[in-house]
């Protein structure tokens, strides 16, 4: 089966210059993959380094040594090395990410928000809103809310706004970092049957979910962080 | 995605005698690319954007252009008569006054209609139409059309400044501190406006800030500069996420939370 | 001639009279660019013409018949004085004359009667800059010209237009020479562009305060700057003169009375006097033959 995604020895630590250069080891030699149509969910302890991972992976955070290998229309980018141009193709094409935490721009409406992924690829306007008003239909974002710049709303409704807007393409692989910490049931369960869908069509997913039931409903396999410790490692 | 750079950057130094402008700076500047030019006050950013859009001869290096015919031009060795012409065609600049950059004297229409009637453009009527557009893509009320700038507020000469700019559908936009000297709220307003003319145009910019919020909405890349020499350079996330110098990370530190 | 001996031929001395020679003959062979000159004191204040009389003194012969107009007229305060000076410092035959007159200095008009070749017009020039009132900075203006970089000038028209719904400009209006530099005609009506294009007089302008000096060779292009959907139109006037009935020529207004009373008539006089000598008369005029 193919595999969009390879982690391979992948290295990290901190250097913080500001407290006398003291090196704070994150994670090391992690190493695994995701298939297509694979959800795999990081686990373990809080602190162990499961959303430094997912931002290594997104580019977020440099990575000390190891490679993190993304199929990337038909061949193979290593991120934790790839020019920034590289990086931001390969983030518009094929590595989506849904973060805790909706970056508000403002004065953009929540539509416009949904459908600019759609936009950077150069799909037109109107399909693009069309498909966003689906997705945030889908999600039980009332309507009123659409045309408003989501700055404002509440944590959940930022975060439905999120979780649309990263579900919106068709990339094939998507990192997750908690997308259902905030919301109610009906819509967690909502955000599971959109998950599945997207295992469904082959999509390659790698998520952080704390809540068990979601977990549990989505999860192929659970890699435990704990594993790539440095501590551990030293020990 | 295409695969030439629009403008490329070879070792550039500038010194004002034995006083380091900038030294060693190379990069590539890609089509649709907004990069962003961070560092303090003395840092050299601004020199150094005043030596990419040919304000200022390097002292040493080359700064190549790919004009429109696909061929690449050292800026340095253009004539005055071409440079002058590509900077008010193929180019933009916002200054950090709009003052600089505008006809003060004179009515918006007619300072953004400036770019259009010096390429030969003899129509008053068309002249005016593309004006109103424009003015209006700057959130610019119409009627504002033939009142002189120094009638308008800052934000609203700022956003004149940038659609005299745009009038020609530049290739390529230099910034200089765009929202400097601004309020919060007239920033944010003309920050969201960059942003979606960058994006809708498929604009290069290189923007200098020292206000990383700024460096944030706007830019895909940042270099970090200090003392002439950029000392950190990367994807906008990657530098402000996981600063990995001491001065990016202490600029970093510095940003006010809200 | 006894006059004569305390003054060189023309006022100036020879050699000024060349340095300006050299920089007439530099502005005639790049029509329309202006040529610095270390223009000199003059016997009269600037604003009187000092740039027009150092060009006339340059080029005055013994044999030249001189013409100086001021708004069209030779007999006002201007025209009389600079001819009187001419004739007391050069002993040059003068006239009012039109056609009889070699070189004619001009202040804000061009003779109605067409001029024909071997005539020379020299204006006097205010401000020789046309991008002037736009641009402050004599660098940058000089770069513009050097680049041929003119949009600033439409910029002015379009604001003319922008606030009065037409081109407003009606004396110096900017004009394009032989296809190349934009130059000021000195602040003569626009009435009169049209007589400078492909004009078989010479034409020269003098700029005294600001030191310039630039010029029109004979049969060269002289196109009024417009945009094509307002295109450059000269002004009309609804009556004729009221003196010579002369039509299409350019009229001055003149007040007869405190109750509101006025008349058009030729500014330019001697072409009004000529008509009217060819027993061509206007409506005032025969009102007061009939009341005679």
């Amino acid at each position: 089966m193919p595999t969009p995604l390879v982690v391979s020895e992948v290295f990290k630590s901190f250097t913080m210059h500001l407290r006398d250069g003291i090196t704070l080891p994150v994670v090391s030699g992690v190493s695994f993959s995701v298939k297509k149509g694979e959800c795999v969910v990081l686990g373990g302890p809080s602190g162990v380094g499961k959303s430094s991972i997912l931002k290594m992976l997104y580019g977020n955070y440099a990575v000390d040594s190891g490679q993190i290998l993304i199929e990337h229309q038909g061949h193979l980018v290593d991120l934790a090395h790839a020019a920034p141009r590289a990086v931001m193709e390969v983030r518009r094409d094929t590595l989506g990410y849904v973060s805790q935490f909706l970056r508000a721009v403002p004065r953009v409406s929540a539509l416009d928000v949904v459908a600019e992924p759609l936009l950077a690829r150069g799909v037109a306007q109107a399909e693009a809103r069309e498909r966003a008003s689906d997705l945030l239909a889908k999600l039980n974002l009332p309507r009123e809310l659409w045309q408003l710049p989501p700055a404002t709303f509440s944590g959940g409704e930022q975060q439905r706004v999120n979780i649309a807007r990263g579900f919106i393409t068709d990339h094939a692989i998507l990192l997750l970092d908690e997308p259902t910490a905030s919301l109610d049931a009906v819509n967690r369960r909502v955000v599971v049957g959109m998950i599945a869908a997207k295992k469904a069509e082959g999509v390659a997913l790698l998520g952080i979910f704390h809540d068990e039931e979601v977990r549990d409903a989505v999860a192929d396999r659970i890699l435990d962080v704990s594993a790539f410790s440095p501590r551990k490692a030293a020990a | 995605m295409t695969d030439t750079p629009l403008l490329k950057v070879n070792d550039v130094s500038k010194f004002y005698g034995s006083r380091i402008g900038c030294r060693n700076v190379s990069f590539e500047l890609w089509p649709g690319e907004v990069l962003a030019i961070v560092g303090e006050s003395g840092s050299g950013k601004t020199t150094l954007l005043s030596c990419l859009s040919t304000r200022l001869m390097p002292s040493s290096g080359i700064v190549e252009y790919h004009m429109r015919d696909g061929q690449y031009r050292d800026l340095a060795r253009m004539g005055e008569a071409e440079r002058r012409f590509l900077m008010r065609t193929d180019w933009g600049f916002v200054h950090q006054n709009p003052a600089d950059g505008l006809r003060m004297t004179v009515s918006a229409g007619a300072n953004v209609g400036e770019r259009l009637m010096a390429v030969g453009d003899r129509h008053y009527g068309n002249i005016r139409a593309t004006a109103a557009d424009w003015l209006a893509r700057v959130e610019i009320d119409e009627d504002r059309i033939d009142d002189q700038p120094r009638a308008f507020s800052g934000g609203m000469r700022q956003r004149l400044q940038i659609a005299r700019n745009l009038v020609t559908s530049p290739r390529l936009v230099f910034m200089d501190e765009p929202t400097g000297g601004l309020d919060v709220s007239v920033q944010a307003r003309l920050l969201d406006l960059v942003r979606g003319l960058v994006h809708d145009l498929g604009l290069s910019a290189i923007i200098v800030t020292h206000d990383l919020a700024v460096a944030r909405l706007l830019s895909h890349r940042m270099m970090v500069m200090k003392d002439g020499l950029v000392i950190e350079q990367g994807l906008t996330d990657r530098v402000l996420d996981d600063p990995r110098e001491p001065y990016t990370q202490l600029l970093v530190s510095s940003i006010l939370q809200v | 001639m006894a006059d004569l001996a305390t003054y060189n031929f023309a006022y100036l001395d020879e050699q000024t009279k060349r340095m300006i020679r050299r920089a007439i003959l530099k502005a005639i062979s790049i029509p329309g660019y202006q040529v610095p000159f270390a223009s000199r004191e003059m016997p009269m204040p600037y604003g009187w013409g000092t740039g027009g009389v150092q060009v006339t003194a340059a080029i005055l012969g013994p044999n030249d018949v001189l013409k100086v107009i001021d708004q069209g007229a030779d007999d006002t305060t201007n025209a009389v004085s600079i001819r009187a000076f001419f004739q007391k410092v050069a002993n040059v035959a003068v006239t009012t004359k039109t056609r009889e007159a070699t070189i004619i200095q001009t202040r804000h008009r061009i003779p109605e009667e067409t001029l024909s070749a071997g005539q020379t017009l020299v204006y006097q020039v205010p401000i020789p800059e046309p991008l002037r009132f736009l641009e402050p900075r004599e660098t940058e203006t000089r770069k513009m010209h050097a680049l041929e970089e003119y949009g600033l000038m439409h910029v002015k028209l379009y604001e003319d237009i922008a606030r009065n719904g037409h081109i407003a400009t009606t004396y110096a209006y900017p004009v394009k020479v032989e296809g190349r530099y934009v130059m000021d005609p000195s602040p003569t009506p626009k009435f009169d562009n049209p007589k400078m294009h492909r004009s078989e007089a010479l034409q020269l302008f003098g700029a005294g305060r600001e030191k310039r000096i630039y010029a029109v060779p004979p049969y060269t292009d002289v196109v009024s700057l417009d945009f094509e959907d307002h295109p450059f139109e000269i002004q009309h006037f609804d009556k004729p003169c009221a003196l010579c009935g002369a039509e299409h020529v350019y009229l001055d207004e003149v007040v007869l009375d405190d109750k509101g009373g006025r008349m058009f008539v030729c500014s330019d006089t001697d072409h009004c006097e000529d008509r009217r000598e060819h027993g061509h008369a206007g409506e005032m005029l025969a009102r007061q033959e009939a009341a005679e």
